[in-house]
């Protein structure tokens, strides 16, 4: 006996999620599987929609102004700017994130001293703009190698951002080990947990803010690593803020990033909410098809094969990072479905020789038809119940664009959204 | 001659360290220069193994007694560059019996220790060999870092007096009356440690006597003195596995073949190779069907080859020479053996000789007969000591120690820097201040990188060669901004993102030939925090400047704290 349901999503990043929560809220029931951490955890937790163009222009101020030049194959163009805005609403209607007062990017500084170019930032990451005037100091942590303060403030002026730029290196209050993971940093912070300083136990929020009021100049913003809290990161905030006196706000880092792992906390709840049901940590290994249509798919738990059958099926398994493509020596391959990729017949042919050119296999993945259906080489649907979302999409390449979390909510929305419609 | 003698030393690689240290050591002045990094030429590319000499006991009984001796001397002198892993010469069934029985006493007349181990004890040592091996002779094979070897070669060199001058290309040679008197050397920046943005120079170094020991490069320096010295430049490719798949060094027992070694290195096996003659030692194509090959013959003897996940490949070149009179057309017939080319007999030409040929096992004996050579010359009686004293970093020192308690170190972190930092371990590592990971493929610490740079100037690729930092699974996605950062207490932004930029590109290079499976997926999550986060192909440093007022800025940047407020610019969907 299988486990039905109207849609099922396989994969639990952006665009699964997105479409999980479209669905949902159109009234399907629906269920989503997913196996690895996914790609989120990786990600700087920034939404972006688009910074650059594919030819490198940029940043690009205004990204619904930019999408309508892109080629006919991207998938801004496949699902339409003005539904890309429509999912978007979908995201701020469900988080608290910020930047929706304007169409216009905001340029948020990262860990290692640069810009990014995103649409929409966590509030923990708002007090950072960079086109905001105010001096900014930053502080680093002594044995944090992910951040080191005083050479990304350099690297920020050298960019050169409107304000003073310092930073400061400090040893985080406590005994914690030099390779200390970053959760155990952000729940002390969580628990405002005690901490021996110099013989005297005291909060880890107290004991953080004087040590910065120690460095700190006049300076009306204070720049962190993205560890402030893990669940109460806003009272974290506000905490410092009062102690130190100044803005505070959080730098977008990698791996793994709390301000990624925040946001997939949230959506999972939103999903939650919606009444949607979901199971990770199982990967899905095989399925069941009648023609075109596919009846079942089978996870695997335990060693046992798990049958869920579904209406609808949305293919959000990631691209080569979230190994939704995989790939050999002889070909590149979706390995759920085995829907069609695209690729060059001689591996060689799949990068540049720039560690920052235009490589092909950045934009793996597969081409769909107007309602994010997979096509198979010869352009006919692959399924006719199988839409996808995300970055197992090709044709483009959302490093070089900045363009991973915009096409994922977009497709992942549409992908939801015409699955619902079409369940039974 | 009163003074002492002044010899200038063209190469930095095993044979030209060697030499420079040997002739240190015996007290002479002594110059080496080196157109890269050390071991920017062959001596970084080899698959690091240390030779029993069994590989040449059939066909070149001389260069494997050579290798037998001098594998007993590198385990003694250099232990912390040395793993002793021991070696099998495996016999598949198709694998010709009358040359394992060859093998066999080739290996005993060498002197090389070999025995004769069934299938099933070689499947015990290695589980991962094909089921149907038949047997394999088990000789005293090891593994080496050449990286290592050499940066502790130039630092004993440094300590007697040697200076080393590394990113100094030779431009010609000074020639007055026939006789070789010095080097005109372009610095790429400035003497000494390499530092970004540090403006190079040209200069002239007298010498009375010079050595050409660049191995295949060795022709370039004898056209500017008008000798003609015909070095055989031969190819081969390596590809590096990103985990070990064998302990033990693999070697296929029959007469010649590529693909026929797989060498356990640090964290990595590598497997080798090819020999295929090359016109230029620094231009020939490296192509997929090579590191293909290497697959899909090793696989015959370590079946989970086939689906092993490889994390770059790269090609060396040997440094073959062969008298003109010999001739033979396949490189793999060209002597492993090494010719001290004196060009006042052979070319008139006074002041310099060239070492061509020889291999990294026996670059030790090949500086001890050059430095005899040289010292004949000026007729000092100086006794060669670079087979008793160790090197630094090989002094008497027990490996067994509370990396814990010692250094603050997690087990395996602790474990991997003592072993790649022998006696020096406590003068590295013993630090107050919090030692933390920078790569954590490779467990290298704060602590060993702030040494390294102290060795390299702002050179990032010169740190990994003395660390391991970004060579493991990762390549670089984890730490490459992380090293930067660690260069910048030192360095100013500017150049730390110079070394950034070129560590970037060199990890980059090598894992072209590793572009599939596991490691595309690895490169495609590399070039995404690169470019994502970290925005480093867009680094607003680099290019146009960014109108900053074009963007927003909040929706009042002070309204969430109750500070002032701060105009929004473009703060309306119909743009700025």
């Amino acid at each position: 006996m299988a486990i039905n349901s109207d849609v099922l999503v396989i994969g639990g990043g952006l665009a699964g999620l997105t479409s999980a929560l479209k669905a949902a809220r159109e009234g399907a029931d629906v269920r989503l599987v997913s196996y690895k951490q996914s790609s989120l955890r990786h990600a700087s937790g920034l939404v972006d929609l688009l910074g650059y163009t594919p030819d490198g222009e940029g940043p690009v101020t205004d990204p619904y102004a930019a999408m309508g030049d892109l080629h006919d194959a991207h998938p801004y163009q496949t699902v339409g700017v003005e539904t890309v805005r429509e999912a978007m609403d979908l995201f701020d209607d469900v988080t608290d994130y910020r930047g929706d007062h304007t169409d216009t990017n905001a340029l948020v500084p990262t860990h290692g001293g640069t810009v990014k170019p995103t649409a929409r930032y966590p509030t923990g990451a708002a007090a950072g703009l960079a086109s905001d005037d105010r001096d900014v100091l930053l502080v680093g942590l002594e044995s944090m190698v992910d951040f080191d303060a005083p050479h990304a403030a350099a690297h920020l002026e050298a960019a050169g951002v409107p304000f003073d730029v310092r930073g400061e290196t400090i040893r985080f209050p406590g005994d914690l080990q030099a390779d200390a993971k970053i959760t155990r940093y952000a729940k002390l912070l969580d628990t405002n947990g005690e901490v021996a300083v110099r013989g005297r136990k005291k909060g880890a929020r107290d004991a953080l803010a004087e040590r910065v009021n120690t460095v700190r100049e006049k300076e009306e913003r204070v720049g962190f690593p993205a560890i402030l809290g893990d669940d109460h990161t806003d009272a974290v905030r506000a905490a410092l803020e009062e102690k130190i006196g100044a803005d505070v706000f959080e730098v977008p880092m990698g791996p793994p990033s709390l301000p990624g792992l925040r946001l997939e906390d949230r959506l999972f709840e939103a999903l939650d909410e919606a009444g949607a049901s979901f199971e990770t940590g199982n990967p899905v290994v095989d399925f069941d098809a009648d023609g075109d249509r596919i009846e079942t798919v089978y996870i695997e738990k335990n060693g046992a094969r798990i049958p869920n059958s579904a209406d609808q099926y949305v293919l959000a398994t990631g691209g080569l990072v979230g190994k939704g493509i995989e790939s050999d020596r002889e070909s590149v391959h979706e390995p759920i479905f085995d829907c069609h990729i695209e690729h060059g017949e001689d591996r060689y042919e799949w990068f540049d020789g720039d560690a920052f050119g235009d490589h092909p296999f950045a934009s793996f993945g597969v081409e769909t038809d107007e309602t994010l259906r997979p096509l198979t080489a010869s352009d006919s649907v692959e399924f006719e119940n199988l839409r996808a979302a995300g970055s197992v999409l090709g044709g483009y390449d959302f490093a070089a664009e900045k363009s991973g979390s915009g096409v994922s909510i977009a497709t992942g929305y549409v992908a939801g959204e015409n699955a619902a419609a079409e369940a039974r | 001659m009163g003074q002492t003698p002044h010899i200038a030393v063209i190469g930095g690689g095993s044979t030209g360290i060697g030499i420079a240290r040997d002739l240190a050591m015996r007290g002479l002045d002594v110059t080496l220069v080196e157109q890269g990094n050390l071991t920017h030429g062959t001596t970084g590319r080899m698959h690091g193994l240390l030779h029993s000499g069994g590989r040449y006991a059939v066909s070149d009984q001389a260069s494997a007694t050579e290798c037998i001796e001098e594998n007993r001397v590198l385990r003694d002198i250099a232990s912390h560059c040395v793993e002793m892993t021991g070696g099998l010469f495996v016999k598949r069934p198709e694998d010709d019996e009358e040359y394992f029985q060859k093998k066999l006493e080739g290996c005993k007349e060498c002197g090389i220790p070999a025995e004769v181990i069934s299938g099933e004890e070689a499947r015990a040592m290695e589980p991962h060999l094909a089921k149907d091996v038949d047997k394999a002779i088990s000789v005293p094979d090891g593994a080496i870092d050449p990286f290592r070897l050499v940066v502790a070669n130039a630092a004993s060199a440094e300590e007697h007096g040697a200076r080393i001058e590394t990113h100094s290309k030779v431009t010609d040679l000074i020639i007055e009356n026939d006789e070789v008197v010095g080097l005109e050397v372009e610095h790429a920046s400035g003497e000494g440690k390499r530092i970004h943005g540090k403006e190079g120079g040209t200069e002239e170094i007298r010498a009375d006597y010079v050595v050409n020991a660049t191995g295949a490069w060795a022709g370039r320096i004898g056209d500017m003195a008008g000798v003609d010295i015909a070095v055989r430049p031969s190819k081969g490719v390596m590809t590096i596995m990103n985990i070990r798949q064998v302990d033990t060094v693999i070697n296929r027992c029959r007469p010649k073949g590529d693909a026929d070694i797989v060498v356990p290195h640090e964290t990595t096996a590598i497997l080798g190779t090819t020999d295929e003659e090359v016109e230029d030692p620094e231009d020939y194509p490296e192509e997929g069907w090579e590191v293909d090959m290497m697959i899909d013959t090793l696989k015959e003897l370590v079946p989970m080859l086939e689906e092993a996940r490889t994390i770059r490949s790269f090609w060396g070149v040997r440094p073959l020479y062969e008298p003109p009179d010999v001739g033979s057309d396949d490189p793999t017939d060209i002597t492993r053996d090494y010719f001290l080319l004196d060009h006042d007999e052979r070319d008139d030409l006074q002041g310099m000789t060239s070492i061509v040929g020889g291999k990294f096992t026996t670059y030790r004996m090949m500086g001890e007969e050059i430095s005899d050579h040289v010292c004949a010359k000026f007729g000092i009686d100086a006794e060669c000591r670079t087979a008793d004293e160790p090197l630094p970093g090989s002094e008497d020192f027990s490996v067994l120690r509370d990396y814990m308690d010692e250094f603050g170190l997690r087990s395996p972190i602790g474990r991997r820097s003592v072993e790649r930092l022998g006696s020096r371990a406590d003068d590295v590592l013993k630090t107050s201040d919090p030692n933390p990971t920078v790569c954590h493929c490779e467990g290298v610490t704060r602590a060993e990188v702030q040494d390294a740079i102290e060795q390299s100037g702002s050179d990032l690729n010169a740190v990994r060669i003395r660390t391991r930092a970004s060579m493991g699974n990762c390549q670089g996605g984890f730490c490459c901004s992380r090293l930067a950062s660690e260069l910048h207490g030192e360095y100013d932004e500017t150049i730390a993102r110079e070394a950034w930029d070129e560590l970037l590109q060199e990890r980059w290079k090598g894992q072209r030939h590793a572009l599939w499976g596991e490691q595309l997926s690895q490169a495609a999550l590399n070039y995404a925090l690169h470019s994502t986060t970290q925005n480093r192909d867009n680094d607003p440093a680099d290019g146009e400047p960014v109108d900053f007022a074009a963007f927003d800025s909040g929706v009042s940047a002070g309204e969430a704290s109750g500070t002032a407020d701060v105009a929004a610019d473009g703060g309306t969907r119909n743009g700025n």
